[in-house]
């Protein structure tokens, strides 16, 4: 099982307390009206799907109940961090200090 | 290759069985193909080898990282059906239907194709009103499906719990018998087999690293851990790994890769008639002929190319199982694993050319691939072959993803398939 810490409970939990939430930095259209139908697809289907270092958000479901974002490995399925929602994603170099 | 008869087989019983040859062999790949195809399971062998008997087209590679039918065409659940909602989908894994009848024959490999029946049982008063649908609309479509009594389920599936005061009551259930199980390995290696017998190249522990696109756009070849290897098509049917893949060739998919996991228990006499599947506690089940019970179980809520999947989902199935046949109550499991399936927001295939000159996809099956296996084989056979889809194929595009035309089984059957 997954053990997942919770940002905003700053917790250690086991999987079955979150819910899995899609991939993270996906930004919503500011001007929706302006999307071709090519713009559409992408922000509505098109995933990095990535084989490696993920950007995901979950949410503490059985807890605070809040979204937050995490950087797991989906070969290995290990998380390397987690934060919160609104705050910047990791940059590369403290991913690679994250994986050591 | 061998001919397969009763004949052979007490010629061989003579020596003991020692002296059959090599079904195929294992292929160095050569500087350069027609068609390449990436991912020998099932899907991959099967478009080789209806590629080299239907079109001709033999100077053909099948291109494995791993050893063949090594990925979901040997870790599912053998599932065949083809009661899906949609006209398309119906055409789709009913034309796969027609197919693994004689498939036996056809490939002189005996693939324990069994039409048992597949049952889906109704809980509640939705299951009934949807599931009643579904039969309507595939009686329609010419698909075999029927609607049964409780007392029905349990001539056909003793095992089954059918009280009123059971956790999970069964109201009724929609039967297609011309549905069944087949043995998966035999499946590959069926195509394989006969594949190699016309001329196709099955090379094996071969990762192909990206797929390399000229300065016209089109399609060159694939860089492999072998090497470089020129071809004029290439065909991706690379399950999980499929959107990895194609973006090599800057190919952007709508898929998204998930662990979906199965468990067999120790063998017992025989004991399932059919296979039982049940959508709303997400459970399915069936006897193989060596008497393990498989049991199928859901994907995982997270995106994850582990091929493991965690054990929360395998408690869940095994719990509803119980409930539905307290029989099993105190069978023990031998062991489970997981498949990486690559799911589309509609959960419908994505079969056919994409916006590269010589590329094509056979991918999104998701939770349902192993039932498609013949259909899909042959329909990307075809749309490689003809560089244009199979009628039955055409509707399936990636291009439906922009258009909005989707085939919504998601919506239809909001589960596995």
């Amino acid at each position: 099982m997954l053990m997942i810490r919770c940002p905003h409970c700053e917790e250690t939990l086991p999987e079955l307390e979150f819910a899995y939430a899609g991939e993270a930095h996906i930004d919503r259209p500011v001007r929706p009206e302006e999307l071709s139908d090519e713009e559409w697809r992408n922000f509505l289907f098109i995933r990095t799907n990535e084989r490696g270092l993920h950007f995901e958000r979950w949410r503490h479901i059985h807890g605070c109940a809040r979204f937050f974002n995490a950087v797991r490995d989906t070969v290995s399925d290990q998380f390397l961090t987690t934060y919160k929602s609104g705050t910047p994603r990791p940059t590369e170099d403290e991913l690679k200090e994250l994986a050591k | 290759m061998t001919h397969f008869s009763a004949f052979s087989l007490l010629r061989n019983s003579l020596s003991g069985h020692k002296n059959w040859p090599k079904q195929w062999p294992d292929a160095a790949p050569k500087s350069e193909y027609d068609v390449i195809i990436v991912g020998a399971g099932g899907h991959g062998l099967g478009a080789a080898y209806y590629l080299a008997k239907e079109h001709g087209i033999t100077n053909v590679a099948v291109i494995e990282k791993g050893w063949l039918g090594g990925g979901n065409t040997g870790r599912n659940t053998t599932i065949i059906r083809s009661n899906y909602l949609y006209d398309e989908s119906a055409g789709l894994y009913d034309h796969a239907v027609d197919l693994w009848d004689g498939l036996s024959q056809e490939l002189n490999y005996n693939v324990m194709f069994s039409q048992r029946g597949v049952m889906m049982l109704a809980h509640n008063v939705h299951d009934v009103q949807s599931f009643k649908r579904h039969i309507h609309a595939n009686r329609l479509n010419g698909v075999d499906n029927k609607w049964i009594s409780p007392e029905e389920a349990k001539a056909i599936c003793p095992p089954l719990d059918i009280s009123p005061t059971a956790r999970y009551p069964v109201m009724g259930a929609a039967f297609q018998q011309r549905a069944g199980t087949a043995r998966h390995d035999a499946v590959a290696w069926g195509y394989a087999r006969a594949a190699a017998a016309r001329g196709v190249d099955i090379i094996q522990n071969c990762p192909v690293l990206s797929i390399r696109r000229g300065t016209d756009g089109a399609v060159k070849g694939v860089e492999t851990g072998k090497g470089f290897i020129k071809a004029k098509k290439v065909a991706v049917s690379a399950a999980g790994n499929t959107s990895v893949v194609m973006q090599t060739a800057d190919v952007q998919l709508p898929l998204e890769s998930f662990p979906l996991q199965a468990l067999v228990s120790e063998p017992v006499k025989p004991i399932m008639p059919c296979v039982v599947m049940s959508n709303s506690v997400h459970a399915y089940i069936s006897q193989s002929d060596k008497g393990e019970l498989v049991i199928g179980s859901g994907t995982d809520q997270y995106i994850s190319y582990s091929q493991r999947g965690g054990l929360p989902l395998i408690e869940h199935t095994v719990a509803a199982i119980c409930e539905i046949f307290p029989i099993f109550r105190r069978m023990r499991m031998l062991r489970k694993w997981g498949g990486i399936v690559d799911v589309t927001p509609d959960r419908s295939a994505i079969l056919g050319k994409t916006p590269v000159k010589g590329l094509y996809v056979n991918c999104g099956w998701g939770t349902g691939g192993f039932k498609a296996t013949p259909g899909a084989a042959h329909v990307l056979a075809h749309t490689v072959a003809k560089d244009e889809p199979h009628p039955i194929n055409a509707p399936f595009t990636l291009e439906r993803f922009q258009t909005g035309r989707l085939i919504d089984e998601a919506a239809a059957a909001a589960v596995a398939h």
